[in-house]
């Protein structure tokens, strides 16, 4: 008896390495959603995937976990010079075998810790043998276990379509990581890959997530292909790449493979491998600059050319991309809030797509001031530049565009504004 | 000066609404029965429900408000914050005798309040579906218990429903005592006296599932292994978990060596 309870807390230990090992090799990939899934709990089973995915924890660098992220192993055939995965590298290796995968993903999504498995893997003997695996954990959690949690699967380059077709029966989204945002970085970094090996899957998921919609159509019945669509990484700062290229490729990607996101991640320094530039912390402000102007394409109607262009291909650090934006167009301005369009609202620095909606609302009701605007959320800091109320100003609308941007980050007066502030906070983070 | 008290439900309120209207008198106060301290200069009007009233009251609503708006009048009562009455009041108040729909109208503070104590229960609501964390009875109940800054218990149950539609679950405000019970079948709302002080994060050992301790502990071992310490952001860190919510969550907790 006494040997049993041995038994057990030796294979509690083991699956505790496993876990922290492939837990760990995982992170990197920054993708969490959980959202737009449409699988409903019909069957009486475990779980839910529709609408709003839920960050259920968050890491202490602040970022969402959503769904427990782990390779089934980390040995990887490959030896790309970013990854920390690659052959060369000196880590440990481990292997979950698909009923521990199963097994965790059940119990912790029954406690409320998860809204899913999001699994990756290292390219163990081929991609076929890699990908066969990944999809037999995810049809083991949809028929045995009635699991109709989201999943999120990676499609492993160069695996054949008939195993990325059997991935999208069970997976809510799939995703191929394209990594390096130009064929010379891949070449130069991950020799053993090409694009062509990782379009080829985006590719055909998105041919088989059309036919699957065209199909739904006729069919009620019909089963569904991936319905939370797909998605990519592109690691910023592992390479040359400046954002102008950057934003081309991603606006490129949303439109020819009609990606639902494209993740970015600020490369973070994990080799000391000579084809890689040296840094010593990851570029998070570049990041979140990147995440702004990306979000400026997806929900405020901004296309790549208008946030940066060949004449200026890097996004200002200091300021926002909107507010960029709006300093290099001052004939747009200023706007009149009671009259404008909802467009142009939009496009006014401090306003976001909430406040954008209220004023819209609220302005049939009566002639909007600009108390109405502070209560709605507008910051008019940075808004009260480029608006008007029933015609008045808060400002004189004169001022140089660079005198506004210096008023804008170091306030009006000796005192230093809260936006500085805040940047050089994230400066301390870094360094 | 009419000081009103009510029994403290939503159905008190529309009640009390019906009143105030049939006797022209406009609320100077409204107050809950047992926290009410009698005005001295003014009439005191202790409203009693009436199921009668407060339907002609919410159907009165009903022609004249979305079911958004509906939802977030409710969710404006279960905000609990002081003055709630009276922007409900202020709220039904200035839709009856609008001919335009006001939903809109965020110019007008008490609009504009309904719609910010609505987002911030909502807000609790999503954090509760977010935080709570079940631990598994040895009977193979999920239990956890919840003290929400606003009343959204009877909001997330349907949530945890529809997820959980396989295994019995239980969560219990230990704030407001009392909870939600679902026996594979249904919900139901109940009474439980649980020890007031009674950690949220641990089940007694005795009545704790074998396996109970063993994933909490992997979940904890995959909190700490997904971090990027490089990427350290105890700010932003805070700003989406606040510390007050800490108790509930398994992996905030000490690490316990094995």
């Amino acid at each position: 008896m006494s040997l049993k309870v041995q038994d057990v807390r030796v294979m509690e230990s083991r699956l505790i390495e496993k876990l922290s090992i492939l837990a760990d090799a995982a992170k990197y990939d920054v993708s969490c959603s959980s959202s737009g899934g449409k699988r409903k709990n019909e069957n009486k089973g475990l779980g839910n995937a529709e609408g709003m995915g839920i960050c259920h924890s968050y890491t202490e660098d602040g970022r969402c976990v959503s769904l427990l992220k782990i390779l089934l192993t980390n040995h990887c055939i490959y030896d790309c010079a970013y990854c920390v995965t690659r052959r060369s590298n000196d880590v440990k290796r481990a292997a979950f075998t698909v009923q521990e995968v199963v097994d965790l993903t059940i119990n912790f999504y029954r406690r409320n810790y998860i809204e899913g498995l999001f699994l990756s893997s290292g390219i163990f003997k081929n991609a076929d043998y890699t990908m066969e695996r990944l999809v037999r954990v995810a049809k083991k959690l949809r028929q045995e276990h009635k699991f109709n949690g989201c999943i999120h699967l990676k499609t492993i380059p160069g695996a054949s379509e008939e195993l990325i077709k059997e991935a999208g029966l069970y997976a809510d989204r799939l995703s191929v990581n394209i990594e390096l945002p130009s064929e010379m970085s891949l070449q130069q970094l991950a020799p053993e890959k090409n694009y062509k090996e990782v379009l080829e899957p985006m590719g055909s998921i998105k041919q088989q997530l059309v036919q699957a919609k065209e199909e739904k159509k006729l069919f009620k019945s019909a089963p569904g292909f991936a319905p939370a669509g797909q998605s990519t990484q592109l690691i910023v700062g592992a390479s040359a790449e400046n954002d102008h290229q950057i934003l081309q490729l991603s606006s490129q990607l949303y439109k020819d493979f009609s990606l639902k996101r494209v993740y970015y991640s600020g490369y973070v320094p994990i080799s000391s491998d000579n084809r890689l530039p040296i840094i010593t912390e990851p570029p998070i402000i570049r990041e979140n600059r990147i995440y702004q102007a990306d979000w400026l394409m997806r929900f405020y109607g901004f296309d790549a050319k208008e946030i940066v262009d060949e004449q200026h291909p890097h996004l200002d650090l200091e300021i926002d991309p909107k507010l960029g934006w709006a300093l290099r167009n001052r004939h747009a301005f200023p706007v009149e809030v009671n009259t404008a369009d909802y467009e142009l609202i939009l496009r006014v620095p401090g306003i976001g797509i909430k406040s954008a909606q209220k004023i819209v609302s609220a302005r049939r009701f009566t002639q909007l001031s600009f108390e109405h605007l502070r209560q709605m959320g507008v910051v008019l800091k940075r808004a009260k530049y480029f608006i008007t109320c029933q015609t008045k100003s808060l400002q004189r609308q004169d001022f140089e565009s660079e005198l506004i941007r210096r008023k804008i980050l170091f306030g009006e007066g000796s005192v230093r504004s809260a936006l500085l502030t805040q940047q050089l906070d994230l400066f301390k983070q870094v360094g | 000066m009419h000081f009103y008290t009510y029994d403290g439900t939503f159905e008190g309120l529309l009640t009390l609404v019906f009143e105030a209207y049939e006797r022209k008198a406009w609320p100077t106060s409204i107050a809950q029965e047992h926290l009410a301290q009698p005005g001295m200069f003014g009439e005191n009007i202790a409203v009693v429900t009436e199921e009668q009233k407060t339907a002609r009251v919410w159907q009165g609503l009903q022609k004249k408000l979305s079911i958004n708006a509906q939802q977030a009048l409710y969710h404006t009562y279960l905000w609990e914050q002081p003055g709630f009455e009276q922007i409900i009041f202020d709220y039904i108040r200035l839709a009856f005798s609008s001919e335009q729909n006001i939903e809109g109208n965020y110019a007008a503070p008490c609009v504009l309040q309904v719609q910010q104590a609505a987002k911030q229960v909502h807000r609790e609501k999503h954090r509760m579906e977010a935080f709570v964390r079940f631990q598994k009875t040895a009977d193979g109940l999920y239990f956890a218990t919840i003290s929400p800054d606003f009343n959204v218990l009877p909001l997330i149950v349907r949530h945890f429903e529809r997820r959980y539609a396989d295994q019995r679950w239980a969560i219990y405000d230990t704030n407001r005592r009392y909870g939600a019970y679902y026996d594979l079948r249904q919900v139901s709302l109940v009474n439980l006296d649980l020890p007031p002080h009674q950690r949220p994060t641990s089940l007694a050992p005795e009545v704790k599932d074998a396996d109970e301790d063993v994933y909490q502990q992997l979940w904890q071992v995959y909190f700490d292994n997904v971090n990027i310490p490089e990427r350290r952001n105890p700010k932003l860190h805070l700003r989406h978990i606040p510390r007050r919510y800490w108790k509930y969550l398994s992996e905030k907790q000490p690490r316990q060596l094995r």
